[in-house]
């Protein structure tokens, strides 16, 4: 097989340039999905017929779960990735993405609040989904702490990408301790998102929402990607062109 | 191979005896933290009794946690872990017999002193056996992980709590089983399927996370 | 021409933003001794720590026997012997203790072996005090004390003569000329002037070469 096309893609060079082309492309696919998933879902998605109105929240709750459960997987293959192929390109990525994974499941945390109160009535309810988001937070401050802490960014990138294995390995553990705890301490609570057959006119804004929400991640990704391969490479010729033509093409 | 493992254990074990203070550290801590619930939620032994098997676990978890800040910090500075790397040894044995000499003192001990504070918190005697084989089955995977945590921070000058920021998260599932074991059995019902879940645990601990303490020792020698 | 022992090919090291070095080059035949000199921060610690296999370099790459390190990681370990700044002795633990893991970790040593060499480095009768209560010379000499045991040919050693007195250092000089002379090899830094060179002694300058 031939792996030259692998090793191209770890060329901060060739990145830069193609990311470059990608990037206005999926930064309007964001912004038109996320337009059209929020004004179809908010405005015209049939009510649900137990929560009313307020079960619209589903259309920014979900998305930014789903990112934030596969942002640490995407960490953890990134830093394997970059262990085991030594692909500096993984390094950026990985410590890229974990700040962008720590605001999604914040968000999730957030919007699973909002609901809780008119659903629950409490702002916060030891629900199993809920307390399983709450420790991957805490997963993502561990590894955007670490990745501060160590000053030598290629360690620091290692060390991160040792971390977000051992957690991705753990985090099944946790999720299913998690649920033991949860049902055998209280009543299986209502299940939001698991209601049978959700019809159609409910879930396609859904689903808009998700696309949406992951072109999203993909432009912010390279974008702060490619500031980092920017500060890293300062020293090659190619940044140095870059650079001058950025500047000179500005009015 | 297996003569350096047993070689390894004899040193930290001769090492951890030159100053035995250390060793007694993690245990007063333990009982310390015992000793702040009564005096947090008040003295009502219903109330204690319902929350002791939770009190131990946490109080356990903290302590070992805090007793692994140092666990390669000294062999960091002297030089001792660059000529593991450089060996011919496989690093991940090495790394094991030195937790299991860690374990064996400081584990061990917690588990062994556990009995006491529990019945203080107004455990009944007949849930001691479950308390001693949860904790028997738990601590090892709380020094392992915690191991994967320390080797992570060793290079930093204050990797304390960093430390817990990072391994707390990943001894939830510890945590859950082993006093929900002790929950169950408070209560009267089985625990068996905790205990066997808690087993499951240790068993995978043991085998993987020597590559994880391994590699993060690795990139802490590195840097 | 044969095989170089070692090489290190276009090594270029980067440490917190800063090059050390860039496109280095080196070969290491049996019998060569190379001192590593320049000023403080000039990276002579950073090349020996590659050469080890301990730390990864920026770009290039360093090859035992033609083969890159990565996947002679094994055989390097059975031919190394690397002395840190930091030589891995525990303060706790006495001379002899602290000689038989060193050893263990490589080839075990038979006790009558670890108390001749550490008379040979002149440490008779503080084979069983705690190497916390020696002096920095004397810690110095229980680290250098492995180079009289059943040493691996390529001895790598950051700073050797540290701390060491006028006798230690003379006599460190001529063992290691002596392990050259039969064959083996030195890799160090330091900064004072060697008086008994081998044959196949060198010397590569960091400073010179970044001016």
């Amino acid at each position: 097989m031939n792996w030259t096309w692998f090793h191209k893609l770890g060329s901060p060079k060739w990145f830069y340039e193609i990311s470059g082309r990608w990037l206005p492309w999926l930064g309007g696919a964001a912004i038109v999905l996320l337009l059209l998933g929020s004004v179809w879902g908010l405005a015209f998605a049939p009510q649900d017929y137990q929560q009313g109105n307020s079960f619209r929240i589903i259309y920014l709750h979900v998305p930014t779960a789903i990112l934030a459960q596969s942002i640490y997987v995407m960490l953890a293959v990134a830093g394997v990735v970059g262990l085991v192929w030594k692909m500096k390109l993984a390094d950026v990525a990985l410590q890229q993405a974990a700040p962008i994974g720590a605001w999604m499941t914040f968000l999730a945390l957030l919007t699973g609040a909002v609901w809780g109160k008119p659903t629950w009535g409490a702002w916060w309810v030891w629900d199993a989904r809920l307390t399983a988001m709450l420790i991957l937070l805490f997963l993502y401050f561990g590894i955007i702490a670490l990745g501060n802490a160590i000053s030598n960014r290629d360690s620091a990138a290692k060390a991160c990408a040792v971390l977000a294995i051992v957690g991705v390995v753990n985090i099944p553990i946790i999720k299913y301790s998690v649920e033991w705890w949860n049902t055998l301490h209280q009543p299986a609570t209502f299940k939001l998102t698991e209601k049978p057959a959700m019809p159609v006119e409910m879930w396609a804004p859904l689903l808009v929402m998700v696309i949406g929400f992951y072109c999203f991640l993909a432009a912010v990704l390279l974008m702060r990607m490619r500031l980092e391969i920017l500060k890293r490479e300062a020293r090659a010729s190619w940044v140095k062109t870059e650079l001058r033509a950025q500047v000179e093409g500005r009015p | 191979m297996s003569s350096v493992f047993a070689l390894l254990l004899a040193r930290e074990s001769r090492l951890l005896f030159r100053r035995p203070a250390e060793l007694a550290n993690p245990l007063v801590f333990f009982a310390i933290v015992i000793a702040l619930f009564p005096l947090a939620v008040g003295p009502e032994s219903q109330l204690l009794q319902t929350l002791s098997p939770g009190l131990v676990w946490v109080a356990a978890l903290l302590a070992v946690l805090l007793s692994l800040d140092g666990l390669f910090r000294s062999d960091f500075e002297d030089g001792s872990l660059e000529q593991w790397v450089v060996s011919p040894q496989p690093l991940a044995l090495l790394v094991l017999a030195k937790v299991l000499a860690h374990w064996l003192f400081t584990g061990l001990a917690l588990v062994l002193l556990s009995p006491l504070l529990a019945l203080m918190l107004g455990l009944p005697p007949r849930c001691l056996p479950v308390l001693l084989l949860s904790l028997l089955l738990g601590t090892p995977v709380l020094s392992l992980l915690g191991a994967v945590g320390a080797a992570l921070t060793v290079g930093l000058k204050r990797g304390g709590l960093l430390l817990a920021l990072l391994i707390l998260p990943l001894y939830i599932p510890v945590l859950i089983l082993g006093s929900g074991a002790l929950q169950a059995d408070l209560q009267g019902l089985p625990t068996a399927g905790h205990l066997l879940w808690l087993a499951t645990l240790t068993a995978l601990a043991v085998t993987l996370t020597p590559f994880a303490i391994a590699a993060g020792l690795k990139i802490s020698v590195g840097e | 021409m044969s095989r170089p022992f070692l090489e290190a090919v276009a090594l270029t090291c980067e440490r917190d933003w800063r090059l050390l070095f860039e496109a280095l080059d080196l070969r290491l035949m049996p019998g060569d001794m190379l001192q590593i000199v320049g000023p403080n921060g000039s990276g002579k610690t950073s090349l020996l720590r590659l050469l080890c296999g301990l730390m990864q370099p920026t770009a290039g790459e360093v090859r035992l026997q033609g083969e890159p390190l990565a996947a002679q990681r094994g055989e390097l370990a059975r031919n190394l012997l690397w002395i840190g700044h930091a030589a891995g002795i525990k303060g706790l633990l006495t001379p002899e203790e602290n000689l038989a893991w060193l050893c263990a970790l490589h080839q075990p040593a038979e006790r009558q072996a670890i108390w001749q060499a550490l008379a040979a480095v002149g440490l008779r009768g503080f084979e069983d005090v705690p190497s916390h209560r020696l002096s920095a010379g004397q810690q110095r000499r229980v680290a250098l004390a492995r180079l009289y045991l059943d040493a691996p040919p390529l001895w790598i050693l950051d700073e050797p003569f540290t701390a060491l007195d006028k006798q230690g250092v003379a006599q460190l000089e001529a063992h290691l000329a002596g392990h050259c002379e039969r064959g083996g090899m030195v890799v160090l830094t330091t900064h004072h002037t060697l008086e008994n060179k081998p044959s196949g002694y060198r010397e590569l300058d960091l400073g010179q070469r970044a001016a």
